[in-house]
């Protein structure tokens, strides 16, 4: 499988980046150096295997259901580029 | 006293011990030595002098009072990933510019809870992705090491090239330094440096920012293999925030140092023996195998047999994981924002500018593997041959292996801007095929140097042992560097 330019357009609004018109012709080339090394892997035989989902054998921890965490509001917003009373700034989404 | 910074843990640790040298002494000597070498060799990226004096102060008061912890006073360098509470974390990424965490990473607090000092923080690829450390936002980081008769920069791998190069040139005493598909082996290969990468679940991985998280794992780079050993104990523990931390105590790695070796069993993978390795690399494997019978090991030949899919499923697992981790970098609540004209065009303006050309391309591929019509073909298939790659080495396991031996890179540090490598991505992450199998299947894997090439650059040897059986590995690697030595770089920084 390989990937045109309509696709690596697509793939870079999915993933949110901008790209402009020469970043999708470098990265046209670049992606299908990567799908063409990886195609290889359809070669396996991989009948009645179960895909990995942990690679260590354990049952998943889990926490005690209380609150052992808060009022850090100062701390969470501490690092945004823009924050007012312990919100997050962002351009308007609803007119 | 200027030869503070050629001290090993274990050699301060005792000085410190008997009161012959200070902490505040020691952490001096490194200070001036950073200010001296870091414009050359660019491995920090933030130097907390401020910081550093203050705890190394505060361990001489401990060590005063009798309370001592067993890194009092040792003065590391922490890889940029690893969360310091108020000090620069930013993944050598332009988009967390100016990321200071209001909280500190498990592994770090562990260290520090033990006494250590933190000198500051290590330059890295950017977000870890990389095995040349010229990712990184903030440029690449030199090997210590030239070629003999040659000037020319070669770079100390990646992604911990900073944590590499620092313990090389002796900028710290150890560091901190993490592994996805080889960013601790491949590092302390091309630097003569000992770097562990321990089970997945050994080191809790909260507050390291995540690229692959099942695949992850945090562990030292040191002088050698004691000092190795002495880090793991303080960064491994038990952690409650880390679902995937394992409920195992942790050994004391120290005790297994030197530890013999008599009667292991070590498997001798034949798949690792790839087309068009160098003779030299091929030369010290053999080397290698003579020295760990010597020792009255058992060398025994097994196979792989899904060893070179490794690779290629790991360029799908990796990214996929990562462009799903990295979706948070978003402008919104940390790092850097680029304006646009709705959010939508903030979100996207702010990711192509803040992140590099490497990690957008990982971002790409893995939102691609992982998008409807292709995440059975891709995503799904990649699982699976990594449930095959896990099994390999369940089997050779069963059979009564207790290790395996393998050469740590296919060649010793290559140039930095080298043309070959920045024109094909996969030429550069063939850098990693004896260390990612390692991680797919969650294994501990430690890099010893082991010789040096024809033109005097370092090579190292890999150990993979047994889930959780970190102890045999040190065992083995003491061997191999006491058979070897030890390698410093001769300095013209």
């Amino acid at each position: 499988m390989s990937v045109d330019s309509a696709t690596v357009r697509r793939v870079a609004k999915l993933a949110r980046i901008a790209v402009s018109d020469t970043d999708v012709a470098a990265m046209e080339a670049e992606l299908n150096a990567i799908l063409g090394f990886v195609e290889q892997l359809s070669e396996v035989d991989v009948s009645g295997v179960e895909p990995m989902t942990s690679v260590t054998p354990m049952a998943m921890k889990k926490r005690q259901d209380a609150v052992t965490d808060g009022d850090k509001a100062d701390d969470i917003v501490a690092n945004a580029p823009a924050s007012e009373d312990h919100f997050f700034m962002v351009p308007k989404v609803v007119e | 006293m200027s030869d503070l910074t050629a001290l090993t843990i274990a050699e301060a640790r005792e000085k410190l011990s008997k009161k012959e040298v200070s902490a505040a002494e020691l952490t001096e000597a490194y200070l001036t030595a950073i200010e001296a070498a870091n414009p050359q060799i660019n491995a920090y990226v933030k130097v907390t002098e401020g910081k550093a004096r203050s705890m190394a102060k505060a361990s001489d008061e401990r060590i005063a009072g009798g309370e001592a912890g067993p890194l009092e006073g040792i003065p590391l360098g922490i890889k940029d990933l690893f969360a310091t509470e108020g000090v620069h974390t930013q993944a050598a990424s332009h988009i967390l510019d100016g990321f200071e965490p209001r909280y500190e990473s498990t592994v770090t607090a562990n260290l520090f809870a033990d006494g250590a000092v933190m000198l500051g923080k290590l330059n890295m690829d950017e977000f870890a992705m990389g095995s040349s450390n010229e990712t990184s936002y903030y440029g690449p980081v030199k090997n210590p090491w030239r070629k003999r008769g040659s000037n020319m920069d070669l770079v100390p791998g990646g992604s911990s090239g900073g944590s590499a190069a620092s313990v090389a040139a002796h900028l710290c005493a150890g560091a901190t330094a993490t592994d996805t598909g080889g960013s601790i082996r491949q590092p302390a290969a091309l630097t003569g440096t000992v770097g562990i990468k321990p089970t997945y679940g050994r080191c809790s991985r909260w507050g390291i920012v995540a690229f692959a998280s099942s695949l992850d794992q945090a562990g030292p780079i040191a002088r050698d293999v004691r000092d190795a050993a002495i880090l793991l104990k303080s960064m491994a523990s038990v952690d409650p925030k880390d679902t995937t931390s394992v409920d195992r105590e942790v050994p004391d790695y120290e005790a297994a140092v030197g530890r013999s070796v008599k009667g292991l069993r070590i498997g001798v993978p034949k798949e690792y023996r790839m087309e068009g390795m160098p003779q030299e690399i091929e030369t010290l494997w053999q080397t290698g195998i003579s020295w760990l019978k010597d020792a009255g090991a058992e060398i025994v030949d097994v196979s792989l047999p899904h060893t070179k899919y490794a690779l290629p499923a790991y360029y799908i697992v990796a990214p996929a994981e990562a462009s799903s981790n990295l979706a948070r970098y978003d402008g919104v609540r940390y790092g850097l924002r680029v304006p646009g004209r709705d959010i939508a065009d903030m979100y996207e303006k702010t990711r192509a500018e803040g992140f590099g050309r490497e990690v957008k391309r990982r971002i790409m591929i893995g939102t691609y593997v992982l998008s409807a019509g292709y995440y059975d073909a891709y995503y799904l298939q990649a699982q699976k041959v990594r449930t095959l790659i896990k099994r390999d080495f369940e089997t050779v396991y069963a059979d009564g292996i207790d290790a395996l031996l393998t050469p740590a890179t296919p060649s010793a540090a290559f140039g930095i801007g080298d043309q070959d490598m920045a024109s094909d991505p996969v030429k550069m992450y063939l850098n990693d095929v004896f260390t990612v199998t390692v991680n797919m299947a969650g294994l501990p894997g430690i890099a010893v140097p082991a010789g040096l090439d024809a033109g005097g650059l370092p090579l190292g040897l890999q150990l993979i042992g047994r889930p959780f059986d970190e102890e045999t590995l040190f065992a083995l690697g003491s061997v191999v560097e006491k058979a070897a030595g030890r390698f410093t770089p001769e300095k013209w920084w």
